[in-house]
């Protein structure tokens, strides 16, 4: 059986067990008068054996499918020959591979190929039927024998409502557990990797080196087979497209909330509103293929029109459009900003005669500025992070270049160039995106934690 | 009048010259924000119109058995028969002017490579007509489609139409063989490498697979979890340590979570590249901190007082959480759940990490099935050079928008008619 | 005085309010108002409101909650501008001068009649930058030295140099409450008023710094014309000359204070000081 219809068939198997529950708890109680005598409802009992029954299954599913294909590969080139044993990592990958791919083909192509990778084909096939029986064997003796057992233990006074709330508790707790889980699994995964790519590339060589060119030769004995991974550029190119966007977003995005927050009549706040939803709205892929096909082009016919050698993936063209996709982002946190200041300030203002415009500017901004400030770092740590947009309007060729008009490359265009369409795995070049991911995550990490600190102060001081 | 009066009344012209200016500069802020939505979108619309139409041509197709290869009275074999010289002939026909190999080669491809299929097609649907003569629609290549929907002219950069070219075209329209046609293959056609056969039917079956995915699993994980944080976890630094994970996550890149995708999901787990399953966890991951914060707040949002009622007639914690809290929670909670599913749905960067950015032709049959999403369908159009995979693309936006709308505008409708219940 | 609804049960059943007892004007009035009405919305405020403030007299403000005292004294310098839905109607005028006339501007109506608010609320800024906020926006010194002067003079008249004088530069909310009311009197002073509004400016604050701004305000009478508007009887009767009483939106009796607390005229004006209710 194959694993989706093992689910739908403990799924079955619990809700007859939530019958079967019920009519054993009547019965235990000596009949369906005599309920009452019951410490908890039937339903509970029915609940608690449907629990029983289908929670450690799944469980145990959801491991066996986590851990299956691992297993088989072991068990598979455990009965291979000695060579194909002592093959390495990625040749090993892909000899699997093969016998993968013959393992699903019909009788003509066998015919042809390799007879070594054809019996280990059939071997394959014959370990994946065997653990499909015993997969699905195991499924259904645990559903059994975990219903046999907790209907052994019904009795008048068993307290079927509180192990059930138990066990609900658990999994409650569990489903909690999972943001960690995926924070850990992050950190894991970047980590590792990237462990893994310094140990061929130097730390120092990767935060410093000035070059980036990963295109790695295919065979380790071909000339320049090192490449590059100075990624120095990468963060040059990144820190650019920030500054760009962020010289659009702030101030438009600030000057956005300020007008709503401080002016604007509540008729084009209804109008205003919706519109930074759509703005915000809209996909990173949306904006991406604006910045590409509208954007870049124009800026580039512009600045040729004025004499200036402007790159058609420009930094500007990514940047720019970058800070349109966070003008709502600066926008709604700086309006949170300037609403938690007192309205007790502004009116003090305003009550010595100061305009509008100077309670804003020398009362109402300098008391939001901790809230601004951590829109602020929020608002570039979505920059650096934001990968669609660059990738389909920067550039991919690493320069280090402090000129907007230039092309630049970023860290997420990179790990997008180096992980897709690439198969293989353990490489340098697929380890470096890693490192790079890593970079990202801590950057990122660091500027959130920043920003929830000076905004958590920020209202401390007017709670 | 006082001496500070009057110097009041000094300063006061600049000042109000720097109001005005302060506030023509926020209003200015605001109409820049109008001005880029309505760019954006006239931008796009422009650009999609002509995906939804394609121009076909009528071709007189002549089904001689000998020219298809095939014996006339065993019908099994129609499909295959050598439909393309059949398709060669009726074309070199139609255009008896057109001599030379380099010409000729040029004439039949101003035809879609789909043609010599779509007379097929038409052969097994009406085997009656093998033998005769019958006029077929089909379409006409991409090139020639741009060229006849955009107002341009050959020598145009992007336009790959020779003089020659354009003169039998201008014939074929001066003599009404062409029709343009509303695009209905755009919905029903998988992806292609020819943009007048690729249509968003694979990326949006994807798209709701992968949707699938993420729906099953996030929502009552989601919920499970706000439930347990807010109603049942005790207030400690276990709790903490959970709620700032929540709240990171919420902010981590999303291509993290692809690297996440691949590192463990693909590699370590072995679960199968490409396909909707992966996809979907990947965005599961992604959009839980969202559908937790939004629970959460919901939850926190039902006043004590329902509670302490239901907990007074006897209740026990868990029977107030799930049948008093959570019912009341549950419109907060859906509504937040869409505005995660919206992210999920135009998120692009992790599924590319985790390969749903393969060429696939075929419509997925299931969440195992590789796939790819409408997002990263744009993303492929938007990379192609073909001058009508533009169109495509802006196409592809105006759908994917029009669903994001749709799920928007039922959050907003949620909140709005539910909120301040108490 | 905070459970309104009784206050209505008691009296506006039994007693009529026809117009105003006493004597609403003033020989030297720097301030005069003319059936004032005052909407929110729909809901009407204030209701025929007709007084005077005369020139270097403290004029107290008293009456039950919600009575519209201070939304009265908000019209003087228009800060109810800053409510959309407020609406004034009547005659407001400072010497002669229609406050709100088309053409006058609100800007140099605040910097002539100042406002001191009920919570203290010195801007997150330092001690000096609090008090030479007003100075430096209205552009009333030429340089840092009239600036300091301006600065240092305010703080004396407001009785606060003497504590602060050797930390002008820590930040103003790090002041107690009765200083930081001090300060936000001492930033109002430098702009150099004529009137100064105070809403309830003590009503946050302990009986000591209490009384050291009534000390403060009785001072300040020999050079600016104060309205302050309070719950408390006692200070008004401390340091004001003049007393109104208001009473759900109507002005029901104003006269000499000495008058109205020994000898009020109007039944609601002698529950209101005998405690009966408020």
């Amino acid at each position: 059986m194959t694993s989706s219809t093992l689910i739908f068939v403990v799924l079955f198997l619990a809700l007859f067990s939530y019958w079967y529950g019920i009519q054993r708890s009547i019965k235990v109680a000596g009949g369906a008068t005599q309920v009452k005598k019951l410490v908890s409802l039937p339903r509970q009992f029915g609940l608690l054996t449907a629990m029983w029954c289908g929670l450690p299954a799944l469980i145990f599913l959801l491991v066996w499918t986590f851990f299956e294909s691992t297993v088989i590969e072991a068990l598979l080139v455990q009965s291979l020959s000695v060579e194909v044993q002592q093959l390495d990592q990625s040749a090993l990958g892909l000899y699997l591979n093969d016998v993968r791919l013959l393992s699903d083909s019909s009788a003509e192509v066998l015919q042809k190929a390799d007879p070594d990778k054809v019996f280990a084909a059939e071997k394959l096939l014959e370990i994946n039927r065997d653990a499909a029986w015993l997969k699905s064997g195991l499924v259904l003796i645990l559903c059994l024998s975990c219903v046999a057992f907790i209907i052994s233990r019904f009795a008048v006074d068993f307290r079927a409502r509180v192990y059930l709330e138990k066990i609900i508790m658990r999994v409650l707790l569990a489903c909690s557990i999972i943001a960690i889980l995926t924070t850990v699994g992050i950190v894991m995964s970047v980590l590792f990797e990237s462990i893994q790519f310094f140990s061929s590339v130097p730390p120092w060589e990767f935060l410093f080196g000035l070059e980036w060119s990963p295109q790695m030769a295919l065979r380790a004995d071909q000339v320049g087979s090192s490449g590059a991974f100075g990624a120095v550029p990468l963060f040059a190119g990144t820190i650019l497209i920030t500054i760009i966007a962020m010289c659009m977003a702030v101030p438009v995005g600030l000057m956005t909330a300020i007008y709503l927050s401080q002016y604007a009549s509540e008729r084009l706040r209804s109008y205003a509103k919706p519109m930074l939803e759509v703005l915000a709205g809209i996909p990173t892929v949306v904006y991406g293929f604006f910045a590409a096909l509208t954007v870049a082009p124009f800026i580039r016919d512009t600045g040729e029109a004025l004499g200036l050698s402007v790159a058609s993936e420009s930094a500007l063209a990514a940047g720019l459009v970058m800070g349109v996709m966070i003008i709502p982002f600066v926008s709604s946190l700086s309006d949170d900003a300037i609403n938690a200041v007192p309205t007790a300030l502004k009116e003090g203002s305003l009550g010595m005669g100061a305009t509008q415009s100077e309670t804003i500017k020398q009362v109402l901004l300098p008391a939001a500025l901790p809230g601004i400030v951590g829109a602020f770092l929020l608002a570039v740590s979505r920059a650096v992070g934001e990968t669609m947009i660059v990738v389909m309007a920067a550039g991919m060729a690493a320069n280090l270049t402090a000129n907007p008009l230039d092309s630049v490359t970023t860290v997420t265009v990179q790990i997008v160039k180096l992980l897709t369409g690439d198969q293989e795995f353990n490489t340098p070049k697929t380890l470096a995106a890693f490192a790079l991911g890593l970079m990202l995550f801590v950057t990122t990490l660091a500027l959130n934690v920043a920003a929830l600190k000076v905004v958590r102060k920020y209202r401390e001081q007017y709670d | 009048m006082s001496d500070s009066t009057q110097k009041v009344i000094n300063s006061l012209k600049k000042r109000h010259r720097k109001e005005k200016v302060f506030r023509a500069a926020g209003a200015t802020a605001i109409g820049f924000g109008f001005l880029l939505v309505f760019l954006l979108i006239t931008d796009i619309i422009t650009k999609a119109t002509p995906a939804f139409k394609q121009n076909w041509i009528a071709i007189e197709v002549d089904f001689q058995p000998d020219l298809l290869g095939i014996d006339g009275l065993d019908l099994t074999r129609l499909p295959k028969g050598d439909y393309r010289t059949v398709l060669r002939s009726a074309i070199f026909e139609m255009m008896p002017e057109v001599s030379g190999r380099r010409d000729k080669r040029s004439l039949f491809g101003l035809i879609s490579s789909s043609a010599e299929f779509e007379i097929r097609n038409h052969l097994v649907a009406n085997p009656a007509d093998l033998g005769k003569k019958v006029t077929v629609w089909v379409k006409v290549d991409d090139d020639v489609d741009s060229y006849l929907k955009d107002d341009v002219v050959v020598g145009e950069p992007g336009i790959r139409i020779s003089e020659k070219q354009a003169t039998w075209i201008k014939k074929w329209v001066d003599s009404e063989l062409i029709e343009s046609r509303w695009n209905s293959e755009f919905f029903s056609l998988g992806d292609s490498r020819e943009p007048e056969s690729a249509g968003v039917k694979g990326a949006l079956t994807g798209t709701f697979y992968t949707m699938l995915v993420t729906l099953v699993l996030s929502f009552p994980l989601g919920v499970a979890a706000a439930l347990y944080l807010e109603e049942f976890a005790p207030k400690n630094r276990w709790t903490d340590f959970i709620e700032v994970n929540i709240n990171n996550l919420a902010a981590v890149p999303s291509i993290v979570f692809g690297l996440l995708g691949l590192a463990v999901i693909i590699n370590i787990f072995g679960l199968p590249r490409s396909t909707p399953l992966v996809g979907g966890i990947v965005l599961t991951l992604m959009t839980l901190p969202t559908i937790i914060i939004a629970s959460r707040a919901s939850i926190k949002a039902v006043p004590p007082s329902i509670r302490e009622a239901a907990m007074g007639l006897g209740a026990s914690r868990m029977q107030v959480a799930f049948s008093h809290v959570l019912p009341l929670a549950m419109p907060g909670i859906i509504t937040g759940t869409i505005i995660g599913m919206a992210q999920a749905l135009g998120e692009t960067a992790p599924l590319l990490m985790i390969g749903m950015v393969a060429f696939i032709v075929d419509v997925p049959g299931g969440i195992t099935d590789p796939a790819t999403v409408m997002p990263v369908q744009i993303y492929l159009w938007a990379d192609s050079p073909e001058r009508a995979f533009v169109a495509k693309t802006s196409a592809a936006i105006l759908v994917l928008l029009g669903f994001l709308l749709i799920m928007n505008s039922f959050a907003a409708f949620m909140r709005k008619k539910f909120e301040k219940r108490w | 005085m905070s459970d309104l609804s009784i206050t209505e049960a008691l009296t506006s059943d039994d007693i009529v309010i026809e117009g105003t007892v006493g004597t609403t004007t003033a020989e030297d009035a720097k301030m005069s108002m003319r059936n004032v009405n005052v909407f929110y919305g729909d809901k009407q405020a204030i209701k025929n409101v007709s007084l005077d403030l005369a020139r270097n007299q403290v004029t107290a403000l008293i009456g039950p909650s919600g009575c519209g005292k201070s939304t009265f004294l908000r019209c003087l310098n228009r800060m109810n501008d800053t409510i959309p839905i407020c609406r004034v109607e009547g005659e407001l005028k400072l010497e002669e001068q229609d406050i709100y006339a088309k053409k006058l501007d609100p800007v140099l109506l605040r910097a002539r009649v100042g406002m001191v608010f009920q919570k203290p609320n010195p801007f997150p800024k330092s001690i000096y930058d609090n008090v030479a906020y007003g100075p430096r926006i209205h552009g009333l010194a030429a340089n840092r030295a009239e600036l300091d002067e301006i600065v240092v003079s305010s703080l004396q008249k407001a009785g606060l140099f003497g504590e602060v004088k050797d930390r002008l530069d820590a930040p103003g909310t790090g002041l107690s409450g009765g200083q930081q009311q001090r300060l936000c009197i001492a930033r109002t002073i430098a702009v150099s008023p004529e009137v100064i509004l105070m809403d309830e400016p003590a009503s946050a604050l302990d009986p000591i710094a209490t009384a050291v701004i009534e000390e403060l305000i009785d001072e300040l009478k020999e050079k600016y014309t104060i309205a302050i508007v309070t719950h408390s009887m006692q200070q008004a009767a401390r340091v004001s000359q003049a007393t109104a009483y208001f009473h759900m939106g109507h002005l029901v009796e104003m006269g000499k204070t000495e008058q109205i607390f020994t000898n009020p005229t109007h039944e609601l004006t002698e529950n209101y000081i005998t405690g009966r209710f408020g």
